[in-house]
Protein backbone atom coordinates (compact mmCIF):
# COMPACT_ATOMS: atom_id res chain seq x y z
CA UNK A 1 0.00 0.00 0.00
CA UNK A 2 2.70 2.38 0.88
CA UNK A 3 4.29 2.01 -2.61
CA UNK A 4 1.43 3.43 -4.49
CA UNK A 5 1.11 6.32 -2.10
CA UNK A 6 4.56 7.72 0.41
CA UNK A 7 2.60 8.38 3.48
CA UNK A 8 2.29 11.99 4.14
CA UNK A 9 2.42 14.04 7.09
CA UNK A 10 4.03 12.14 9.63
CA UNK A 11 5.10 14.79 11.20
CA UNK A 12 1.09 15.65 12.06
CA UNK A 13 1.25 12.18 13.86
CA UNK A 14 4.22 13.31 15.80
CA UNK A 15 2.92 16.45 16.74
CA UNK A 16 -1.14 15.36 17.98
CA UNK A 17 1.27 12.74 20.46
CA UNK A 18 4.05 15.55 21.57
CA UNK A 19 0.55 17.26 22.59
CA UNK A 20 -1.04 14.75 24.34
CA UNK A 21 1.79 14.17 25.99
CA UNK A 22 2.57 17.34 27.25
CA UNK A 23 -1.45 17.32 28.03
CA UNK A 24 -0.96 14.47 30.00
CA UNK A 25 1.53 16.20 32.38
CA UNK A 26 0.11 19.47 32.52
CA UNK A 27 0.10 20.63 36.09
CA UNK A 28 -3.49 20.80 37.41
CA UNK A 29 -4.51 21.15 40.69
CA UNK A 30 -5.06 18.41 43.06
CA UNK A 31 -8.81 18.32 43.00
CA UNK A 32 -8.71 18.09 39.07
CA UNK A 33 -6.13 15.52 38.71
CA UNK A 34 -8.69 12.92 38.51
CA UNK A 35 -10.96 14.70 35.91
CA UNK A 36 -7.86 14.45 33.16
CA UNK A 37 -8.76 12.81 30.00
CA UNK A 38 -6.67 9.74 28.91
CA UNK A 39 -5.21 12.40 26.02
CA UNK A 40 -2.81 9.52 24.77
CA UNK A 41 -4.98 6.84 24.20
CA UNK A 42 -7.41 9.35 22.69
CA UNK A 43 -5.11 10.18 20.00
CA UNK A 44 -3.73 6.42 19.53
CA UNK A 45 -7.33 5.36 19.10
CA UNK A 46 -8.26 8.50 16.75
CA UNK A 47 -5.13 7.32 14.58
CA UNK A 48 -6.14 3.24 15.09
CA UNK A 49 -9.34 4.24 13.34
CA UNK A 50 -8.38 6.98 10.64
CA UNK A 51 -5.46 5.72 9.68
CA UNK A 52 -4.97 2.31 10.37
CA UNK A 53 -1.80 1.32 7.99
CA UNK A 54 0.12 3.95 9.83
CA UNK A 55 -0.75 3.88 13.22
CA UNK A 56 -0.80 0.48 15.09
CA UNK A 57 0.66 -1.51 17.88
CA UNK A 58 4.24 -0.90 17.75
CA UNK A 59 3.65 3.26 17.55
CA UNK A 60 1.39 2.38 20.09
CA UNK A 61 3.75 0.34 22.34
CA UNK A 62 6.23 3.24 22.13
CA UNK A 63 4.16 6.07 23.18
CA UNK A 64 2.88 4.25 26.04
CA UNK A 65 7.01 3.46 27.06
CA UNK A 66 6.60 7.99 27.15
CA UNK A 67 4.20 7.55 28.78
CA UNK A 68 5.78 5.45 31.44
CA UNK A 69 8.86 7.21 31.72
CA UNK A 70 7.16 11.12 31.67
CA UNK A 71 4.66 9.70 34.48
CA UNK A 72 7.02 7.38 36.66
CA UNK A 73 5.15 4.34 36.32
CA UNK A 74 6.78 0.72 35.72
CA UNK A 75 8.19 0.72 32.26
CA UNK A 76 6.39 -1.41 30.06
CA UNK A 77 2.91 -0.44 32.17
CA UNK A 78 1.34 2.30 30.22
CA UNK A 79 2.93 0.66 26.68
CA UNK A 80 1.20 -2.65 27.42
CA UNK A 81 -2.19 -0.60 28.14
CA UNK A 82 -2.34 1.35 24.98
CA UNK A 83 -1.07 -1.70 23.41
CA UNK A 84 -4.29 -3.18 24.13
CA UNK A 85 -6.36 -0.08 23.09
CA UNK A 86 -4.69 0.16 19.70
CA UNK A 87 -5.59 -3.63 19.19
CA UNK A 88 -9.29 -2.59 20.06
CA UNK A 89 -9.39 -0.15 18.22
CA UNK A 90 -7.92 -1.72 14.45
CA UNK A 91 -10.01 -4.78 15.57
CA UNK A 92 -13.48 -2.49 15.54
CA UNK A 93 -11.96 0.24 12.91
CA UNK A 94 -14.49 -0.47 10.32
CA UNK A 95 -17.58 -0.48 12.15
CA UNK A 96 -16.49 1.95 14.29
CA UNK A 97 -16.22 4.38 11.44
CA UNK A 98 -19.40 4.26 9.90
CA UNK A 99 -21.43 4.55 13.83
CA UNK A 100 -22.98 7.98 15.09
CA UNK A 101 -21.14 9.99 17.23
CA UNK A 102 -23.00 8.81 20.57
CA UNK A 103 -22.47 5.09 19.62
CA UNK A 104 -18.90 5.89 19.08
CA UNK A 105 -18.45 7.85 22.42
CA UNK A 106 -19.94 4.54 23.92
CA UNK A 107 -17.05 2.24 22.01
CA UNK A 108 -14.50 5.24 22.94
CA UNK A 109 -15.66 4.22 26.62
CA UNK A 110 -15.38 0.81 26.58
CA UNK A 111 -11.96 0.91 25.28
CA UNK A 112 -10.97 3.67 27.99
CA UNK A 113 -12.35 1.18 30.21
CA UNK A 114 -9.77 -1.70 29.46
CA UNK A 115 -7.29 0.66 29.67
CA UNK A 116 -7.82 2.02 32.82
CA UNK A 117 -8.44 -1.83 33.93
CA UNK A 118 -4.96 -2.66 32.34
CA UNK A 119 -3.63 0.12 34.51
CA UNK A 120 -5.54 -0.69 37.63
CA UNK A 121 -4.73 -4.41 37.26
CA UNK A 122 -0.71 -3.75 36.94
CA UNK A 123 -1.07 -1.29 39.90
CA UNK A 124 -3.17 -3.72 41.76
CA UNK A 125 -0.26 -5.98 41.83
CA UNK A 126 2.65 -3.47 42.75
CA UNK A 127 0.14 -2.89 45.80
CA UNK A 128 -1.33 0.27 44.40
CA UNK A 129 -4.50 0.06 45.34
CA UNK A 130 -5.56 3.30 47.02
CA UNK A 131 -8.45 5.53 44.90
CA UNK A 132 -9.70 2.79 43.36
CA UNK A 133 -12.78 4.43 42.68
CA UNK A 134 -11.68 7.28 40.86
CA UNK A 135 -10.17 5.03 38.43
CA UNK A 136 -13.27 5.16 36.04
CA UNK A 137 -13.38 8.97 35.70
CA UNK A 138 -10.93 9.38 33.23
CA UNK A 139 -12.27 7.05 30.71
CA UNK A 140 -16.09 8.63 31.28
CA UNK A 141 -14.25 12.22 30.56
CA UNK A 142 -12.54 11.09 27.69
CA UNK A 143 -15.73 9.53 26.23
CA UNK A 144 -17.26 12.45 26.78
CA UNK A 145 -15.11 14.63 25.02
CA UNK A 146 -14.38 12.16 21.99
CA UNK A 147 -16.82 14.30 19.34
CA UNK A 148 -14.53 17.60 19.87
CA UNK A 149 -11.28 15.40 19.73
CA UNK A 150 -13.05 13.95 16.51
CA UNK A 151 -13.46 17.08 14.72
CA UNK A 152 -10.10 18.76 15.99
CA UNK A 153 -8.37 15.14 14.98
CA UNK A 154 -10.09 14.82 11.46
CA UNK A 155 -9.79 18.77 10.52
CA UNK A 156 -6.24 18.48 11.13
CA UNK A 157 -5.78 15.20 9.44
CA UNK A 158 -7.73 16.63 6.28
CA UNK A 159 -5.71 20.18 6.37
CA UNK A 160 -2.28 18.54 6.40
CA UNK A 161 -3.56 15.88 4.15
CA UNK A 162 -2.55 12.77 6.35
CA UNK A 163 -2.35 9.89 4.35
CA UNK B 1 -5.40 -14.85 0.59
CA UNK B 2 -8.23 -14.42 -1.66
CA UNK B 3 -10.11 -13.11 1.05
CA UNK B 4 -7.39 -10.42 1.92
CA UNK B 5 -6.73 -9.16 -1.54
CA UNK B 6 -10.46 -8.77 -1.96
CA UNK B 7 -10.78 -6.80 1.31
CA UNK B 8 -7.85 -4.90 0.15
CA UNK B 9 -8.91 -3.26 -2.66
CA UNK B 10 -9.27 0.04 -1.20
CA UNK B 11 -6.58 0.77 0.64
CA UNK B 12 -7.51 2.31 3.97
CA UNK B 13 -9.83 -0.50 4.59
CA UNK B 14 -7.19 -3.39 4.51
CA UNK B 15 -7.22 -5.10 7.86
CA UNK B 16 -3.52 -7.05 7.90
CA UNK B 17 -3.34 -10.53 8.82
CA UNK B 18 -0.02 -9.96 10.65
CA UNK B 19 -2.10 -8.15 13.17
CA UNK B 20 -2.96 -10.60 15.77
CA UNK B 21 0.73 -11.89 16.14
CA UNK B 22 2.00 -8.44 16.31
CA UNK B 23 -0.19 -7.42 18.83
CA UNK B 24 0.92 -10.90 21.00
CA UNK B 25 4.67 -9.62 20.30
CA UNK B 26 3.92 -6.52 21.59
CA UNK B 27 2.01 -7.43 24.80
CA UNK B 28 4.47 -9.83 25.18
CA UNK B 29 7.02 -7.30 25.35
CA UNK B 30 5.53 -5.01 27.74
CA UNK B 31 4.56 -7.67 30.11
CA UNK B 32 8.89 -8.71 30.44
CA UNK B 33 9.33 -5.27 30.56
CA UNK B 34 7.74 -4.74 33.32
CA UNK B 35 8.48 -7.81 34.96
CA UNK B 36 12.24 -7.27 34.33
CA UNK B 37 11.72 -3.53 35.54
CA UNK B 38 10.32 -4.46 38.75
CA UNK B 39 12.33 -7.68 39.53
CA UNK B 40 15.33 -6.11 38.83
CA UNK B 41 15.26 -2.66 38.29
CA UNK B 42 18.13 -3.25 35.56
CA UNK B 43 16.49 -0.96 32.87
CA UNK B 44 18.68 2.12 33.69
CA UNK B 45 19.65 2.54 30.44
CA UNK B 46 16.53 2.70 28.82
CA UNK B 47 14.90 4.81 31.30
CA UNK B 48 17.79 6.95 31.24
CA UNK B 49 17.29 7.32 27.59
CA UNK B 50 13.54 7.37 27.73
CA UNK B 51 13.98 10.26 30.35
CA UNK B 52 15.97 12.36 27.60
CA UNK B 53 13.92 11.62 25.26
CA UNK B 54 10.84 13.57 27.44
CA UNK B 55 13.22 15.92 28.83
CA UNK B 56 12.19 18.74 26.60
CA UNK B 57 8.31 17.71 27.34
CA UNK B 58 9.19 18.42 30.80
CA UNK B 59 10.81 21.66 30.24
CA UNK B 60 8.11 22.86 27.55
CA UNK B 61 5.11 22.02 30.93
CA UNK B 62 7.22 23.74 33.26
CA UNK B 63 8.24 26.70 31.21
CA UNK B 64 4.83 29.04 32.21
CA UNK B 65 6.05 28.53 35.91
CA UNK B 66 9.37 29.37 35.44
CA UNK B 67 8.41 32.01 33.32
CA UNK B 68 6.34 33.77 35.80
CA UNK B 69 9.06 33.89 38.53
CA UNK B 70 11.44 34.92 36.16
CA UNK B 71 9.46 37.41 35.32
CA UNK B 72 7.93 38.41 39.06
CA UNK B 73 11.79 38.46 39.60
CA UNK B 74 12.22 41.07 36.78
CA UNK B 75 9.02 43.23 37.59
CA UNK B 76 9.75 43.27 41.23
CA UNK B 77 9.55 46.50 42.54
CA UNK B 78 12.64 48.03 44.40
CA UNK B 79 10.20 48.95 47.30
CA UNK B 80 9.19 45.20 47.35
CA UNK B 81 12.51 43.81 47.37
CA UNK B 82 13.84 46.19 50.23
CA UNK B 83 10.75 44.98 52.04
CA UNK B 84 11.53 41.41 51.34
CA UNK B 85 15.29 42.09 52.30
CA UNK B 86 14.47 43.26 55.53
CA UNK B 87 12.28 40.26 56.61
CA UNK B 88 15.21 38.17 55.36
CA UNK B 89 17.25 39.92 57.40
CA UNK B 90 15.64 39.80 60.79
CA UNK B 91 14.44 36.58 59.96
CA UNK B 92 18.46 34.92 59.39
CA UNK B 93 18.43 37.24 62.76
CA UNK B 94 16.00 35.07 64.49
CA UNK B 95 17.73 31.90 63.04
CA UNK B 96 21.26 32.72 63.82
CA UNK B 97 19.85 33.41 68.09
CA UNK B 98 17.96 29.69 67.65
CA UNK B 99 21.16 28.12 65.87
CA UNK B 100 23.72 29.38 68.74
CA UNK B 101 21.54 27.06 71.17
CA UNK B 102 20.88 24.29 68.57
CA UNK B 103 24.74 24.59 68.57
CA UNK B 104 25.57 24.23 71.83
CA UNK B 105 22.73 21.19 72.63
CA UNK B 106 24.19 19.73 69.58
CA UNK B 107 27.61 19.65 71.62
CA UNK B 108 25.43 18.03 74.96
CA UNK B 109 23.81 15.31 72.59
CA UNK B 110 27.62 13.75 70.64
CA UNK B 111 28.58 14.28 74.81
CA UNK B 112 25.97 12.40 76.35
CA UNK B 113 25.49 10.21 73.48
CA UNK B 114 29.62 9.41 74.09
CA UNK B 115 28.78 8.65 77.58
CA UNK B 116 26.22 6.28 76.17
CA UNK B 117 27.96 5.10 73.52
CA UNK B 118 25.23 5.53 70.77
CA UNK B 119 25.78 6.32 67.27
CA UNK B 120 26.36 9.29 66.50
CA UNK B 121 23.98 11.57 64.66
CA UNK B 122 24.46 11.89 61.10
CA UNK B 123 25.09 15.35 59.54
CA UNK B 124 25.67 15.69 56.16
CA UNK B 125 25.81 18.62 53.39
CA UNK B 126 22.53 19.81 51.36
CA UNK B 127 22.18 21.23 48.01
CA UNK B 128 18.67 23.11 46.76
CA UNK B 129 16.77 21.50 43.81
CA UNK B 130 13.68 23.14 41.83
CA UNK B 131 10.38 20.41 41.47
CA UNK B 132 9.04 20.61 37.57
CA UNK B 133 5.42 21.29 37.44
CA UNK B 134 5.00 18.14 35.59
CA UNK B 135 2.55 16.28 37.03
CA UNK B 136 3.04 12.34 37.27
CA UNK B 137 1.08 9.45 37.43
CA UNK B 138 -2.33 10.70 39.72
CA UNK B 139 -1.87 7.69 41.80
CA UNK B 140 1.69 7.46 42.81
CA UNK B 141 2.92 10.50 44.82
CA UNK B 142 6.06 11.59 43.00
CA UNK B 143 7.55 14.60 41.70
CA UNK B 144 10.25 15.02 39.14
CA UNK B 145 13.13 17.68 40.40
CA UNK B 146 15.76 19.61 38.02
CA UNK B 147 18.97 17.80 38.99
CA UNK B 148 20.28 14.47 38.53
CA UNK B 149 23.26 12.24 38.15
CA UNK B 150 25.23 14.99 36.84
CA UNK B 151 24.70 16.99 40.08
CA UNK B 152 25.71 13.74 42.15
CA UNK B 153 22.13 12.91 42.79
CA UNK B 154 21.86 8.89 43.37
CA UNK B 155 19.16 6.23 43.72
CA UNK B 156 17.75 6.35 47.79
CA UNK B 157 18.70 9.44 48.48
CA UNK B 158 16.51 11.62 50.93
CA UNK B 159 15.03 14.57 49.80
CA UNK B 160 14.02 17.17 52.53
CA UNK B 161 12.35 20.85 52.31
CA UNK B 162 12.37 23.69 54.91
CA UNK B 163 10.00 21.80 57.37
CA UNK B 164 11.29 17.82 57.85
CA UNK B 165 11.36 14.38 55.08
CA UNK B 166 10.00 15.20 51.87
CA UNK B 167 10.97 11.87 50.45
CA UNK B 168 13.88 9.76 48.75
CA UNK B 169 14.91 9.73 45.17
CA UNK B 170 13.24 6.52 43.14
CA UNK B 171 15.14 6.80 39.92
CA UNK B 172 17.91 10.16 38.94
CA UNK B 173 18.08 9.66 35.47
CA UNK B 174 20.96 12.23 33.89
CA UNK B 175 19.15 15.16 33.55
CA UNK B 176 16.15 14.97 36.17
CA UNK B 177 14.73 12.98 39.02
CA UNK B 178 12.44 11.26 40.16
CA UNK B 179 10.99 11.54 43.71
CA UNK B 180 8.68 9.34 45.68
CA UNK B 181 7.13 11.20 48.73
CA UNK B 182 6.53 9.52 52.08
CA UNK B 183 2.78 10.28 51.36
CA UNK B 184 3.13 7.76 48.70
CA UNK B 185 0.90 4.39 48.99
CA UNK B 186 4.16 2.48 48.22
CA UNK B 187 6.52 3.82 50.52
CA UNK B 188 6.83 3.27 54.54
CA UNK B 189 9.13 5.50 56.78
CA UNK B 190 10.67 4.37 59.98
CA UNK B 191 9.67 6.81 62.40
CA UNK B 192 10.00 7.66 66.38
CA UNK B 193 7.61 9.86 68.60
CA UNK B 194 9.47 12.67 69.43
CA UNK B 195 8.39 13.07 73.09
CA UNK B 196 8.63 9.01 74.10
CA UNK B 197 11.00 7.27 71.95
CA UNK B 198 8.45 5.05 70.46
CA UNK B 199 8.96 3.60 67.08
CA UNK B 200 7.33 2.58 64.17
CA UNK B 201 5.96 3.15 60.71
CA UNK B 202 4.76 5.79 58.97
CA UNK B 203 3.12 4.52 56.14
CA UNK B 204 1.44 6.86 53.30
CA UNK B 205 -2.00 6.43 51.51
CA UNK B 206 -3.92 7.73 48.55
CA UNK B 207 -4.05 11.56 50.49
CA UNK B 208 -1.32 13.70 49.89
CA UNK B 209 -0.50 15.33 52.74
CA UNK B 210 -1.65 12.38 55.52
CA UNK B 211 0.58 9.59 56.91
CA UNK B 212 -1.19 6.05 58.44
CA UNK B 213 0.57 5.12 61.65
CA UNK B 214 -0.39 1.14 61.42
CA UNK B 215 1.40 -0.68 64.15
CA UNK B 216 0.83 1.41 66.80
CA UNK B 217 -0.58 -0.47 69.81
CA UNK B 218 -3.69 0.63 71.91
CA UNK B 219 -2.14 1.12 74.79
CA UNK B 220 0.90 3.07 73.09
CA UNK B 221 1.63 6.56 74.90
CA UNK B 222 1.21 8.80 72.06
CA UNK B 223 -1.48 12.04 71.84
CA UNK B 224 -2.39 14.27 69.31
CA UNK B 225 0.37 17.10 68.53
CA UNK B 226 2.93 14.59 68.98
CA UNK B 227 5.97 15.10 66.72
CA UNK B 228 7.45 12.25 64.89
CA UNK B 229 10.76 12.11 63.85
CA UNK B 230 12.49 9.97 61.62
CA UNK B 231 14.41 7.41 63.40
CA UNK B 232 17.43 6.24 61.03
CA UNK B 233 16.71 2.40 60.91
CA UNK B 234 17.07 0.95 58.39
CA UNK B 235 19.54 3.55 57.05
CA UNK B 236 17.42 5.05 54.29
CA UNK B 237 16.68 8.37 56.09
CA UNK B 238 18.83 10.40 58.41
CA UNK B 239 17.50 10.38 62.05
CA UNK B 240 16.18 13.40 63.73
CA UNK B 241 14.58 15.31 60.80
CA UNK B 242 10.76 15.93 61.50
CA UNK B 243 8.55 13.61 59.25
CA UNK B 244 5.32 14.74 60.40
CA UNK B 245 2.18 15.67 63.83
CA UNK B 246 -0.27 13.59 64.84
CA UNK B 247 -3.72 14.60 64.48
CA UNK B 248 -5.49 11.61 64.79
CA UNK B 249 -5.76 9.06 67.66
CA UNK B 250 -8.13 6.54 68.02
CA UNK B 251 -8.19 3.55 70.54
CA UNK B 252 -10.42 0.56 68.86
CA UNK B 253 -10.40 -2.23 71.61
CA UNK B 254 -11.36 -4.48 69.02
CA UNK B 255 -8.95 -4.25 66.82
CA UNK B 256 -4.51 -4.86 67.82
CA UNK B 257 -3.69 -1.65 66.46
CA UNK B 258 -4.86 1.40 67.14
CA UNK B 259 -6.07 4.17 64.34
CA UNK B 260 -3.57 6.95 64.46
CA UNK B 261 -2.98 9.79 61.63
CA UNK B 262 -0.18 12.39 60.95
CA UNK B 263 0.21 15.09 58.72
CA UNK B 264 3.46 15.47 56.93
CA UNK B 265 5.56 17.97 57.82
CA UNK B 266 7.29 18.82 54.79
CA UNK B 267 4.85 20.59 52.47
CA UNK B 268 4.26 18.16 49.82
CA UNK B 269 0.88 19.86 48.19
CA UNK B 270 2.55 23.19 47.18
CA UNK B 271 6.18 23.25 47.80
CA UNK B 272 8.73 23.92 45.06
CA UNK B 273 11.92 23.68 46.00
CA UNK B 274 13.38 21.14 48.18
CA UNK B 275 16.35 20.06 49.39
CA UNK B 276 18.61 16.84 48.88
CA UNK B 277 20.40 15.61 51.29
CA UNK B 278 23.92 13.60 51.06
CA UNK B 279 25.40 12.46 54.45
CA UNK B 280 29.02 13.26 55.40
CA UNK B 281 29.47 9.55 56.25
CA UNK B 282 27.94 6.37 55.23
CA UNK B 283 25.17 5.65 57.80
CA UNK B 284 26.32 4.05 61.15
CA UNK B 285 24.53 0.84 62.04
CA UNK B 286 21.43 2.32 63.95
CA UNK B 287 19.81 -0.82 64.79
CA UNK B 288 22.30 -1.85 67.24
CA UNK B 289 21.36 1.60 69.54
CA UNK B 290 21.32 0.71 73.23
CA UNK B 291 17.44 1.70 73.76
CA UNK B 292 15.20 -1.32 74.42
CA UNK B 293 13.27 -2.34 70.86
CA UNK B 294 10.52 -3.14 72.55
CA UNK B 295 8.38 0.03 70.70
CA UNK B 296 9.18 -1.66 67.06
CA UNK B 297 6.09 -3.70 66.06
CA UNK B 298 7.38 -4.58 62.16
CA UNK B 299 10.47 -5.60 61.34
CA UNK B 300 12.57 -3.03 59.58
CA UNK B 301 11.36 -3.32 55.70
CA UNK B 302 14.78 -3.59 54.61
CA UNK B 303 17.02 -2.98 56.92
CA UNK B 304 20.39 -2.84 55.06
CA UNK B 305 23.52 -2.77 57.72
CA UNK B 306 25.91 -1.02 56.41
CA UNK B 307 29.97 -1.56 57.97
Amino acid sequence: MRELSAPRGSWVIAASYLVALILTVWPLPQWAEVFRPAWVPLVTIYWCLWLPERVGVIIAFFAGLLVDALSGTLLGEHALALVMVAWVALWMHLQVRVFPWWQQCVVILGILALHGLVLFWVDGMLGYTAGAAMRWVPALVSAALWPWILQIMSRSQQRYHVG
Amino acid sequence: MAVFRRQRSPQLFSSRPAGALRTLLMIGISIMLMVYDHETGRLKQIHAALATLVWPVQVIVDAPHSLMTWAGDKLATHRTLVTENEQLKSRLLQEDATLQQFAALQQENQRLRGLMQAAAQVSGRVSAATILSAALDPFRHMVVIDKGTHDDVYEGQTVIDAYGIVGQVTRADPLASEVTLISDPGQAIQVEVNRTGLRTLAVGDADLSELTLPYVTNSADIKEGDLVVTSGLGGHYPAGYPVGVITHFERDPAEPFAHVLARTAADLSSGHEVLLFWPAQPPPETELSPKPASSIKAAPKSGKKRP
